[in-house]
């Protein structure tokens, strides 16, 4: 899915909850880790243990069917995902989807969290239309989506006859697989950062607007000078959230066009699938998986630390 | 992207949308505006549902008559046949079942395990403690779903492919529930936690019957939205559950995706079955989950 990562590293001010005085009783001491290995076994197990192991498994030459790591290769693994044209066609699929989503799934939402924010009723019948297919499996929305650009009988390929233009062949051209992919993306999760804003939106104290008001400002000036202003922060959290699910992006993909035509559209996660699970090469796939790793990881230590910087210069 | 369809109205037509909530008096050209606005989102909103009603509408329709008119959203003939020829030509139930266990399950842990964590760094001096909340914070940079091809080999070294072990395990030390879970139990007031220590309360007690019924708002945060996101799950249930009637709704229906081209009402009957689930608890608790999705996703 692609907009479900919820994560948000709330502001860093956690760690700093001034410890108990004195040192702690042997009990506490006991208590605490009792509490806490639960989740710090699963954690380092299924978390910590996947980075550890592709790590490791990237420099043999693993093969997905036989158990075992198979033979040390050193960084050959590497030296051959990162002069692969494939594997740098898959990144680049996996970066064009974002760029073509990303626009669209800041500013939208956005827009339409500002609008209906001045509406007095029936706020929820919008919740219900713009979220409700954030809960719909990747899978239903594709068969749905997949019945609506059928060639000819389609009803997004006639809709487009309603406008006097020609559907691109959804499925048979790289650029109408592109159209139909972001398209039904935009649907599918459209939801989550319309809640998001809103979330946002509601925090906005009423009386601010009544000032404005009795100062003049239309409805325009209003959202432009108070509205879009305090909400800054929740649109550099949408940008980042979405940035890191669009890269993330697999499901609708694989499900609705399995990468195709001819792969022209295969994100990183399909090539790792494909060269680790179809073609078992495990070693070579893991390589790719810590390269791919490794983008993302960058990508949300760079937001995380331009996050604190502009934390601190606020306080 | 605004190509969309022109929606096929439904007859939701949102009466009383009109009034600006913000701004109390306002001169002719703000209320223009705001009218404006309002046509703007309702009709944008209405195109929104068009596909939930368009599978419906397909759903209940004969697969001659889609054949012989594709676009009429209306049918001389309105049956439910095609629900039940997609109940019985996949393992839709067991689908269900799967799904119903494998969230729960997952539920049931995240919400134990984070919680109790969570407990532990905010009211309990352990040593290492600080390392420990350091780790919880770099393990929301790790992306988990890139590496499945580790994931996997490890779950094979375990022997637990095929199983629900292997679709709940790894969800359930989520390090933002954790986080969600230590906002609110940091915001309980100590001298209560002092006060239960003083009447000899053990640290289970307090944990169990203090700090988690004053953090339902957490828990429901945190159950609602790893259900959803454990419901939707795909790639990873595709790769570790193989057998047909192991799998859960959406790697089931993933398969029917560009099967048979003309049992359309069929296909649409299969992606109605499997939206419904998740869509009514939506429809019933719908304030919760918009409230969950603001709680976790924002500060």
């Amino acid at each position: 899915m692609t907009a479900t990562a919820l994560p948000a590293p709330r502001s860093g001010v956690e760690a700093t909850r001034p410890a108990t005085a004195g040192r702690a009783p042997r009990s506490e001491n006991r208590a605490g880790w009792l509490f806490a290995t639960p989740f710090l076994a699963l954690y380092l197990a299924f978390l910590i243990g996947p980075v550890v192991i592709g790590l490791v498994i990237s420099l043999f030459n693993t093969t997905t069917v036989r158990a075992g790591v198979g033979s040390w290769v050193g960084l050959s693994n590497y030296a051959d995902v990162l002069t692969n044209a494939d594997f740098w066609a898959s990144m680049w699929h996996s970066a064009l989807f974002t760029l073509l989503t990303t626009p669209i799934l800041v500013l939208l939402p956005l827009l339409f969290a500002v609008l209906v924010s001045r509406m007095s009723r029936n706020q929820w019948f919008f919740r219900l239309a713009f979220f409700a297919p954030y809960v719909v499996p990747s899978a239903a929305v594709c068969l749905i989506f997949a019945f609506m650009y059928t060639p000819e009988t389609g009803l997004i390929t006639n809709a487009f006859g309603w406008f006097g233009l020609t559907a691109p062949d959804f499925f048979g051209s790289t650029s109408g697989a592109w159209f139909a992919v972001v398209l039904l993306t935009v649907w599918w999760t459209f939801g989550f950062n319309f809640i998001l804003y809103t979330a946002a939106l509601q925090e906005i104290s009423e009386e601010v607007y009544e000032a404005a008001t009795l100062d003049g400002a239309g409805p325009w000036q209003q959202i432009r000078m108070i509205t879009i202003p305090l909400l800054r922060p929740t649109i550099g959290l949408v940008l980042i959230l979405q940035v890191l699910s669009s890269l993330k992006v697999f499901d609708q993909i694989y499900i609705l066009l399995t990468g195709g035509p001819n792969y022209t559209t295969r994100p990183v996660i399909q090539y790792i699938f494909d060269t680790g699970f179809s073609a078992y090469r495990g070693g070579y796939a893991a390589a790719a998986t810590m390269v791919y790793f490794v983008v993302l990881v960058v990508v949300s230590v760079a937001w995380f630390l331009v996050r604190r910087r502009s934390n601190s210069a606020d306080a | 992207m605004s190509t969309v369809v022109a929606a096929p109205a439904a007859g939701t037509e949102s009466s009383g949308t009109r009034r600006p909530r913000r701004g109390g008096e306002q001169d002719a050209s703000g209320k223009l505006f705001n009218r404006l606005a309002a046509t703007c989102v309702t009709l944008f909103a209405l195109i929104w549902l068009v596909p939930f009603l368009w599978a419906l509408i397909t759903s209940l329709r004969p697969n001659e008559e889609i054949a012989a008119n594709p676009t009429t959203p209306w049918s001389d003939d309105w049956n439910l046949d095609a629900y039940s020829y997609a109940w019985n030509s996949s393992p839709l139930g067991w689908w269900y079942v799967n799904s119903f266990v494998i969230s729960t399950l997952t539920v049931v842990f995240t919400v134990v395990v984070c919680s109790m964590a969570a407990f532990a760094l905010v009211n309990l001096d352990f040593r290492g403690k600080y390392v420990v909340f350091g780790l919880v914070l770099a393990g929301l940079m790790v992306p988990v779903e890139a590496l499945v091809l580790p994931q996997f080999l490890e779950f094979r070294t375990l022997g637990l492919l095929g199983t629900y072990w292997a679709v709940i395990l790894p969800s359930v030390a989520l390090p933002v529930a954790l986080l969600v879970f230590h906002s609110f139990i940091r915001a309980i007031p100590v001298a209560l936690i002092e006060a239960a220590r003083l009447d000899g309360a053990g640290w289970w007690r307090i944990y169990s019957q203090i700090a988690m019924p004053l953090s339902r708002p957490a828990i429901s945060a945190v159950a609602i939205l790893t259900f959803i996101t454990s419901w939707n799950a795909f790639l990873w249930p595709l790769l570790v559950l193989t057998q047909t009637k192991s799998q859960t709704i959406p790697v089931g229906l993933s398969s029917l995706v560009g099967g048979s081209a003309i049992q359309y009402a069929e296909t649409m009957a299969s992606a109605v079955l499997g939206i419904l689930p998740l869509l009514a608890v939506f429809l019933v608790l719908q304030r919760q989950i918009a409230q969950g999705v603001a709680n976790t996703g924002i500060k």
